[in-house]
């Protein structure tokens, strides 16, 4: 299993090495527009926020993976956790906000020690949608997690897990070795309590292309994953969500070891689709870390790009502060305007 | 200009320039091509396979780099890959071969 770039010390390690990877070459000697370019050459000077649906919290970088394209450096070094106090403080501000969505993320949410406590509390708070965000592997790694899924199913969750292929190679390379195989193993533990198969215990799976390049048309791919998963596993499953890789991160270190940076950056600015910028996830989502620290998405986050304005904190923040600020960006935000557009919950248009 | 080869991978992404010379018969060829490599009869997966074997068999470097990108994308794998480029390359072989049977034909005629 590879190391976060953390535990490798790794100069990646360093926010702002990431950012002046985004902010250098083809960018800074002009063969590409910046992204803020792009967008004030198409007349808009800055994205700003519509109504807030989601609140995405990350509960914690831990995670039994080390996945080589994961753009939060997850894994099981990481020990930045998010603590009762902070997660009351997210359900405060949900309820108080009349927010309809939670998405719980990680690392693996489910090593947070009070990730139980918190899916416990948000279902009484009568949060109408509780996404959470399972690698699948950890619900076999050990029999502590093997109720899971009937714990999923008292609450009635939504859950996302990403599987990026239906077949052993192409996953264990991108996840780590065995990561397949024990990810069907969960996807028939989740499918035998009714996950993926009754309309309300809805299973998605999330598509990452394994290398650089960008994913095809999330239909297709759908279509193709049903009826292998199917076929040869008889696993079933709601939706497939496609989502692109972004330049942040561990991705971003394999961009650059391949020395595929400049060419897929340039895929990704070729294929900007200004119709996807209204359906971009910061616009409706706010992304929360372990700390309680506000971003506009989970990719800022990664980049510790915090929202615009003084006060960037969960416990204090008030949601006409949220509206009335602009949407921090850079270059990976390519990565959502690309093609069909990409978000945490699929494709865009 | 400085152009020191024949092709160069920056000239795939000018592909819909050809426009610039005449646009309307460019404009027929991007709309035809883009409704071809739709899910149809066949999915845009085997589709881009096909597009694959083909673009070996007309040795086409522009179209080898963007239907292997298109073929990955959709999560072909390595061997379906390697695969399709040897039925490209057996049919051209095939093709060549065949025409043995005319030589011989010829042969026989032309022997006494």
């Amino acid at each position: 299993m590879i190391k976060s770039l953390k535990a490798r010390n790794h100069e990646l390690s360093s926010v702002n090495q990431q950012l002046e990877w985004l902010a250098g070459p083809p960018f800074s000697t002009g063969d590409l527009p910046s992204f803020k370019q792009k967008l004030s050459d198409i007349g808009i000077p800055q994205l700003i926020p519509s109504t807030l649906d989601i609140l995405q919290m990350n509960i914690g970088y831990m995670c039994n993976q080390t996945c080589r394209h994961c753009h939060v450096d997850a894994g099981p070094d990481r020990k930045e956790m998010m603590t009762r106090e902070t997660m009351r403080q997210c359900l405060d501000f949900a309820v108080n906000n009349n927010i309809q969505t939670l998405d719980i993320t990680g690392g693996a949410p489910e090593m947070n020690p009070d990730f139980y406590w918190l899916i416990e509390q948000a279902s009484e708070a009568g949060i109408s949608e509780i996404i959470v965000r399972s690698n699948l592997t950890i619900l076999r790694s050990n029999k502590k997690y093997f109720d899971t899924p009937l714990f999923f199913k008292k609450h009635g969750l939504r859950i996302v897990s990403s599987l990026p292929f239906y077949k052993a190679d192409k996953t264990d390379k991108q996840r780590g070795k065995g990561v397949f195989n024990h990810s069907i193993e969960a996807l028939k533990a989740l499918n035998e309590v009714g996950y993926g198969k009754e309309d309300h215990l809805k299973l998605d799976l999330v598509f990452n292309p394994s290398g650089a390049f960008l994913p095809a048309e999330q239909i297709s791919l759908e279509k193709e994953f049903k009826k292998e998963l199917k076929e040869t596993y008889d696993i079933s499953f709601h939706q497939l969500l496609s989502i692109t890789n972004l330049p942040v991160s561990r991705f971003l270190e394999f961009l650059i070891d391949s020395e595929n940076f400049d060419e897929y950056m340039d895929t990704l600015v070729e294929s900007f689709n200004p119709s996807t910028l209204l359906g971009l996830m910061c616009k409706n989502t706010l992304s929360v870390r372990w700390d309680g620290m506000l971003y506009d998405c989970d990719f800022n986050q990664m980049l510790d790009m915090k929202i615009q304005g003084k006060n960037q904190q969960i416990s204090t923040i008030s949601i006409q502060e949220l509206t009335s600020r602009h949407i921090k960006t850079h270059q990976h935000c390519y990565g959502c305007t690309a093609g069909a557009g990409s978000s945490c919950q699929g494709v865009i248009i | 200009m400085n152009q020191s080869t024949y092709y160069d991978p920056a000239d795939l992404k000018k592909f819909g320039k050809i426009s610039e010379f005449e646009p309307k018969l460019a404009e027929k060829f991007f709309d035809w091509y883009n409704e071809v490599f739709k899910e149809g009869a066949l999915t845009a997966r085997e589709k881009a396979l096909i597009a694959l074997a083909v673009s070996h068999a007309i040795q086409c470097p522009y179209c080898i780099d963007a239907y292997t990108k298109g073929s990955m994308s959709h999560g072909v794998s390595n061997e379906e890959m390697m695969e399709a480029v040897h039925v490209s390359a057996a049919i051209r072989g095939g093709a060549s071969l065949v025409h043995g049977v005319q030589m011989m034909n010829k042969a026989k005629k032309l022997s006494m």
